[in-house]
């Protein structure tokens, strides 16, 4: 992941350059869209609105059929997504181990309430998401691609020390 | 671990490399497997395969650095596998040829095991699989009752095998089965092989896939598809992700027979985005094939060519329907189609299609391998073979198992999955995720098939078999099946769209006591509506959690609406906390740490708890070291 999105001073006109070479990349056909979102959502953290109607201009579809793909798919995010994305999976078998309470704690922990998901410095972002396949480590944390098994809500509160120790360590 | 290029131009120089790799792979040869599934990985099985490889350095044993080094032919080789099955007890480390099997292993056992175990061929009884009843401990695989219940076609090389290295799949006699079907049985041999397996489609309906290879190979057309279905979206399930972890050649040799069948040049693996692991995988096979000529153009030095991609999934249940995978794969929403036509005659871009799940594509190497009659040795006559199964939630041994088709639900549940975990009474087993159903005690004796499934309103499924005891209501999984379903209805069909939102209102409010006996009437009604007006297997088959538990647990939905309470505590809205005056000190405890501030009293003085505040969040209860808080 990259900083584009952080770095960018406001105001300033968005570049398409980068978008442009995951185009090419991914090749410019309506077939390629959704790796294209993807790569683009791994660059900027989540579609902006202006690449979405950039992407419709190159592949020659409509902006509709863009968004209509974007809103349609649960990975995709309309809206910035914070630092690092903390996962909590939802499936049964987390489900029935209890992972409502890892849930409140992780809230509890962001001081994230109804339904907003990303913290107030933008420096978390909460998903409960579907069935990660770690059935058998329930219940399961995925935090920045990072599978944790058999969580409770005090070793996440430990990890979640960890990572912001880590991040005042890079800032230095 | 990579492994170098290697070509292969016939099959000739196949089955030399195949002796080679054979012979290196097995025989007196030392060979450490240290587990590298998703499971024993984040619980730091990389750090523990590191130890052992910097405790054999430390203690310069001589090591095999390349699987066909012959120079440097030495007796001991280490392998980073693919998933073992038995999560629950990871990082796992197997030993070989003893089969040695020790769990919960850390770093810090590494030295350990390398004096012990490898140097005096001594066991460590602290890191065995031990009886969680009579403590009885196990040192090899096969005798622990987990395994030496399992049969394994499907899963035999998964956690054996490095599947970073297409060598080590070949040493187990892999693509032989494409190379004897490529010279000596032509498609139409292939295609009535399978038939004859009586092998039915691993993914959920069971569609017999001998059928479903003849129908699209009769389609006239130049250009044909296969399509891998890995988009494995069931809740507690993931058969197909271990699979592709550990064994990604085998599924694409089943790939590349069935393009060979049906006459097909072309293959996609269209795989959830949730499987980072599984893609990464599957992407350095195919590297890996099409290097060696076993995939690309003129495989094997014959006329036939086939080209595979993998397309990930971005995050939708409905697209493990085929029509919607389809329309994926395209690029477009993936919504479901009407059929007919079936993706056999008109599927990817218009063209002939044939879709199988990955457990499926699994078996169709292991059969064209072994011979259908091998395969039919397994299972029961209409449900042939074995399945493989996600075994979890509140019992002693989770983890993937492989068992014959028609086992019963009692030998998995007791015999494999060891049984209920605390010693809490077992209740019911969820099979095959949002579209299946709920088993219970009367089913213990039920065999686990197709037939015998559907026959009580449950199927297989694409596998998941989520264990739940006593203290699980069932109005609550039917809750949350729905609030599942209900999110993933892609919209398209206004029964499923609207039906399914009704009921998870419906199940929303019994669940927070403010149900009706009507509701029931209700929900059985919209239930039956969903289920015969939706155009796909989502919608058709959302409402069989509520089916399902509304026919074996009718009572527990009773006690919701009539005697308002939930007869397995597990309800919060029918809770009450209150605190016992005499037992309270005052400490204050509770009240610091009740998160609505419901808790009031002076210090030294018994608390109190205002039901009116109160979330019944339980922290309270967690908090007292008096036990002077009780829940009702």
């Amino acid at each position: 992941m990259t900083q584009a999105v952080l770095d960018r001073p406001t105001g300033q006109e968005r570049s398409f350059v980068r978008v442009q070479e995951i185009i090419q990349e991914c090749g410019a056909s309506e077939s390629a869209l959704i790796p294209i979102l993807q790569r683009i959502q791994d660059e900027y953290r989540y579609l902006p609105e202006e690449i979405l109607s950039y992407v419709a201009t190159v592949l020659d579809i409509s902006p509709a059929t863009v968004c209509g793909v974007a809103t349609f798919y649960a990975q995709f995010s309309l809206v910035p997504k914070g630092k690092h994305v903390v996962r909590v999976c939802d499936g049964t078998a987390c489900h029935v181990r209890d992972n409502r309470a890892l849930i409140e704690s992780v809230r509890k922990r962001l001081k994230i309430t109804g339904k907003q998901i990303t913290s107030d410095d933008n420096m978390y972002t909460l998903e409960i998401v579907n069935c990660i396949g770690a059935c058998a480590l329930a219940p399961a944390v995925v935090v920045d691609e990072q599978v944790h098994g058999q969580m409770t809500g005090e070793k996440i509160l430990k990890l979640f020390n960890q990572i912001d120790a880590k991040d005042k360590e890079a800032e230095k | 671990m990579s492994s170098p290029v290697i070509q292969i131009k016939s099959p000739e120089e196949l089955a030399a490399l195949r002796t080679k790799a054979h012979a290196a792979l097995d025989g007196d040869s030392v060979r450490i497997v240290v587990c590298g599934g998703t499971g024993c990985s984040s619980n730091g099985s990389k750090d523990v395969f590191a130890a052992l490889q910097a405790a054999v350095a430390e203690r310069n044993i001589p090591v095999r650095v390349d699987l066909l080094d012959e120079e440097g032919m030495q007796n001991l080789s280490m392998a980073f596998s693919g998933c073992s099955g038995f999560c629950e007890v990871g990082p796992i480390v197997r030993i070989l040829p003893e089969n040695y099997f020790y769990v919960r292993v850390k770093a810090e056992d590494a030295a350990e095991i390398i004096d012990k175990t490898i140097l005096a061929n001594e066991t460590i009884e602290r890191l065995m699989y031990k009886d969680r009843h009579t403590g009885q401990p196990y040192a090899r695989r096969n005798e622990i009752p987990f395994y030496a219940n399992q049969v394994n076609v499907v899963l035999t090389e998964c956690g054996l095998i490095d599947p970073g290295d297409i060598r080590e799949y070949i040493g187990h006699d892999g693509y032989k089965a494409l190379a004897d079907s490529l010279y000596n049985r032509p498609p139409e041999a292939v295609v009535e092989e399978i038939t004859k397996s009586g092998l039915r489609g691993r993914g959920g309906a069971g569609f017999s896939t001998g059928l479903k290879w003849s129908l699209t190979a009769k389609v006239p057309g130049e250009k044909k598809y296969v399509v891998c279905n890995a988009d494995e979206g069931d809740p507690g399930a993931f058969m197909d992700r271990s699979v592709l972890e550990g064994n990604p050649h085998a599924v694409l040799e089943g790939m590349i027979l069935a393009g060979y069948a049906i006459g097909a040049d072309e293959g996609y693996v269209y795989c959830r985005a949730e499987y980072p692991l599984a893609v990464q995988r599957m992407r350095i096979a195919i590297k890996q094939a099409e290097e060696a000529n076993l995939l690309g153009d003129n495989i094997l030095g014959t006329a036939f060519s086939f080209h595979i991609k993998i397309k990930e999934g971005a995050g939708a249940f409905v697209c493990g329907e085929e029509t919607a995978l389809i329309a994926s794969i395209e690029g477009m929403r993936g919504m479901p189609r009407p059929k007919p036509p079936f993706p056999a005659q008109s599927g990817l871009w218009g063209k002939p299609t044939c879709v199988n799940n990955v457990e499926t594509l699994a078996n169709v190497t292991q059969i064209l391998l072994k011979g259908a009659d091998w395969f039919r040795q397994y299972g029961i006559p209409k449900s042939t073979g074995t399945k493989v199964f996600a075994l979890t939630g509140d019992v002693v041994n989770t983890g993937l198992i492989e068992v014959q088709m028609g086992t019963t639900l009692k030998d998995v549940v007791f015999t494999v999955g060891g049984g209920i975990r605390g010693d809490k009474e077992f209740k019911t087993v969820q099979i095959g995720g949002p579209s299946g159903g709920c088993l219970t005690k009367d089913h213990l004796d039920l065999p686990l098939d197709y037939d015998s499934l559907r026959s009580v309103g449950a199927m297989v499924g694409s596998g998941g078999l989520v264990v739940m005891d006593e203290e699980t209501c069932m109005v609550e999984v039917a809750r949350f099946f729905m609030n599942f379903t209900q999110q993933e209805s892609c919209g398209k069909c206004v029964l499923c769209r609207e039906g399914t939102k009704r009921m998870l209102e419906i199940l929303e409010k019994i669940v927070a006591g403010n149900g009706t006996v009507d509701d029931i009437g209700d929900l059985e009604e919209v239930a039956e509506a969903v289920r015969d007006g939706s155009l796909c297997g989502l919608g058709k088959t959302a409402p069989n959690p509520v089916l399902s538990t509304l026919k074996y647990y009718r009572n527990e939905y009773l006690a919701h609406v009539v005697d308002h309470v939930c007869p397995a505590g597990q309800c919060a809205n029918f809770k009450t906390y209150s605190i016992i005056a005499e037992k309270c000190k005052g400490c204050r405890l509770c009240a610091r740490k009740c998160p609505v501030g419901a808790i009031e009293g002076e210090v030294k003085q018994p608390h109190v708890i205002d039901a009116a505040k109160c979330i019944k969040c339980g922290a309270c209860l967690d908090a007292c070291r008096m036990q002077a808080v009780v829940v009702e």
